[in-house]
């Protein structure tokens, strides 16, 4: 999660909008920055450092759970070594969950945007509401939803549908407990960004020979990129390090990255340096498939 | 191509038969007919509301009517779809794709209809309108005057049957929209297209159009040549909305020889019978300011004159407006071109007679509604 806080101040600190007096206006913003500022170093960065010196650490051998400043990169390849599989889960879960999240995300925006009427706030609430209730107890709840003499199990069953016979302790489960999670956070930036977009600019579409699929597919849906990017961020980032999902709604087969950082920092003892290795990695890996993503996808809003 | 499913092939004059639009509370275009030659260049103008913007996305498929018909030629387009029609709009706002560059906007409808020469089309339109050099520039990146050539050359480029253009100087300074007027009548002229121009400033529907139809409440109030027009207004509305009037309701009371005599607010003043709508009773009595000429004395055998008192002098350059209480209560405005080495010097508070060729008068039946005062200097309402 620390990566998300990180995505969203870097976006919200860059007041560098074109100013009648620069000099007056600048100490204003960097005096409005200071807060933030104040908050991250104390909470973000220097934790971070903190952590990245743990990650580095050894154990004095013959005495568990006690450790020496170290460079132990050892560390690291353990990490990589030992838990490959549950990295590529995270990654793997992380991008199903975006896609499925992105599927119903998008027309949901789209109908909010332009066909809901007088219905939009409803439905906007209706995106929003779930955030009203922990998201523990939501996750819990949908151990209900899927178990195994529930009604979509049954139903699928019934259907003969279901490989396994069951959702619950499945990827499934928990692919779907991260789609449903972070649906919201893809959700809104694409509304955000239909909304916003020239109604007259798809009618041009119309205007200009292409019928209602092409002009969604050259116009609207390109202008909603944006949107789409930070929706996908949004979602991606965050759940590739998740681990309540995996833990509420998974087994032990498909356990991810969160799940190992958690164990290893409060049930191993010993943990700590390599939950701090994984963390690190697990950051390192994300930024890098968030810089190619935005190399490739981004608009020059965003880089 | 896909999106160029049912296309529509359309020659000829651009009709519009009994056209009423009516949205949930009121009627915006009320049994409108029309015919536009093809070729033309043809204004619609009128204030906000009056049903112009209606009827443009009816023509260009963006709403349907109510009931009627709307035809190019003898192909009926009723109910087709914007994609269907060899119609093309020049947005208001442009509506210029912000994803794509100038180049991709104006070949955007070359390769929608499939054509392999897209972007080379698109060089040319963008020659049309100067613009060449900014082909591989994005939208946001260029002044609103471009942005509005690259608008002009995205519909020119399909070189539609009537190429549609909703108010596309209105978001223009002065300057830049004088330019842009004698451009697009330069374009229209080059390419001989069927442009309709919606605005609502009567100067720009003048000065470019072959043809302008004057709207009010949906209804077209009237329509014609624009020195015709402005020359003789058959509505009181069009008598202010075309330029300005200076109006009086009276009544007709005598005939003499081939004009009619009407007593106006306790004077006597005489219209040609070919010049007046109306021919007997309650008549709005009406002549332009720049007809009007302001004398210290009362003049012999100029025509008809009326004796007021001066309430305002605006020295405008090539021209001074002089606004003159008449007797019954109304202001007048008379122009006087600054012709003479010494111009008679007149301040607020001085007696003077208005004195006008009957020849120019002109009669229109009564309407309280649009009698407004021609103290309303600028009568192009804005949006």
């Amino acid at each position: 999660m620390s990566t998300l806080a990180h995505v969203g101040a870097g976006a919200s600190g860059a007041p560098t909008s074109p100013s009648p007096e620069p000099a007056k206006k600048s100490r204003l913003a960097y005096l409005l920055l200071l807060p933030g500022a104040v908050w991250l170093l104390v909470f973000f960065v220097i934790p971070l450092v903190q952590l990245f010196t743990v990650s580095l650490q050894s154990q004095f051998p013959g005495y568990p759970g006690y450790y020496y400043r170290d460079v132990n990169v050892g560390n690291y390849w353990r990490a990589f070594t030992d838990f490959g599989p549950h990295f590529g889960r995270s990654l793997l879960f992380a991008g199903l969950a975006t896609f499925f999240a992105f599927c119903l995300a998008y027309p949901l925006a789209y109908a909010m945007a332009f066909k809901a009427g007088k219905w939009r706030g409803v439905m906007m609430i209706l995106v929003i509401a779930p955030f009203f209730t922990s998201f523990i107890l939501r996750t819990v709840a949908w151990r209900q939803i899927l178990a195994d003499e529930g009604p979509v199990a049954t139903t699928l069953n019934t259907l003969h549908l279901l490989p396994g016979g069951r959702i619950t302790e499945t990827w499934m489960a928990v692919v779907a407990g991260l789609t449903y999670n972070f649906l919201p956070f893809m959700v809104l930036p694409i509304y955000a960004s239909l909304e916003r977009a020239d109604h007259r600019i798809i009618e041009a579409g119309g205007d200009l020979y292409a019928n209602g699929f092409t002009t969604f597919r050259t116009v609207t849906l390109p202008m909603s990129m944006p949107g789409v990017l930070a929706g996908t961020l949004l979602t991606f980032i965050p759940a590739a390090g998740d681990y309540v999902n995996a833990e509420l709604l998974g087994s032990d087969n498909t356990k991810m990255v969160g799940n190992v950082i958690e164990s290893q920092f409060f049930r191993v003892l010993g943990g700590f340096p390599t939950a701090a290795a994984l963390s690190f990695t697990l950051m390192a890996i994300i930024l890098a498939l968030v810089f190619v993503y935005v190399r490739k996808f981004g608009t020059e809003e965003l880089l | 191509m896909a999106g160029n499913a049912g296309f529509r092939e359309a020659k000829g004059d651009l009709r519009l038969e009994n056209v009423t639009k009516s949205f949930a509370d009121f009627t915006a275009v009320d049994d409108l007919s029309l015919v536009v030659p093809r070729g033309s260049f043809f204004a619609l103008l009128g204030p906000s509301g009056c049903g112009k913007t209606t009827t443009l996305r009816m023509v260009a498929g963006l709403e349907q009517p109510t009931s009627g018909r709307i035809l190019i030629g003898d192909t009926d387009l009723t109910g087709s779809r914007p994609y269907e029609r060899p119609v093309n709009t020049v947005f208001q706002s442009y509506a210029l794709f912000p994803h794509l560059t100038v180049r991709d906007n104006v070949a955007f409808g070359p390769k929608r209809r499939g054509l392999k020469n897209a972007v080379q089309l698109a060089d040319e339109a963008l020659d049309l309108v100067q613009l060449p050099h900014l082909a591989a520039r994005k939208p946001a990146q260029l002044s609103g005057g471009q942005q509005q050539r690259v608008a002009v050359a995205r519909a020119l480029v399909n070189r539609p049957e009537v190429l549609l253009l909703d108010e596309p100087l209105g978001a223009l300074d002065l300057k830049l929209r004088r330019q842009m007027q004698v451009e697009l009548k330069r374009i229209q002229t080059e390419v001989g297209l069927t442009f309709i121009h919606v605005t609502h400033d009567q100067e720009e529907a003048m000065t470019m159009a072959d043809t302008v139809a004057v709207m009010n409440h949906g209804r077209i109030e009237q329509m014609g040549a624009p020195e015709a027009m402005y020359d003789l207004p058959t509505t009181a509305f069009v008598a202010n909305f075309v330029g300005q009037s200076n109006l009086g309701a009276g009544r007709i009371i005598d005939t003499d020889g081939d004009r009619l005599v009407a007593e106006v607010q306790g004077s006597r003043v005489k219209i040609p019978k070919a010049r007046s709508s109306v021919h007997s009773g309650e008549v709005m009595f009406g002549v332009r300011p720049e007809k009007v000429r302001v004398r210290r004395e009362q003049p012999e055998g100029i025509g008809d004159d009326v004796k007021g008192v001066v309430r305002d002098v605006s020295f405008i350059g090539v021209a001074t407006q002089y606004l003159v209480e008449v007797p019954s209560g109304a202001i007048w405005s008379a122009y006087e071109q600054n012709l003479d080495v010494e111009p008679i010097d007149l301040r607020p508070g001085d007696e003077v007679w208005l004195t006008w060729q009957s020849g120019h008068a002109f009669g229109v039946p009564p309407d309280d509604d649009a009698a407004a005062s021609p103290m309303v200097i600028d009568t192009a309402a804005e949006d």
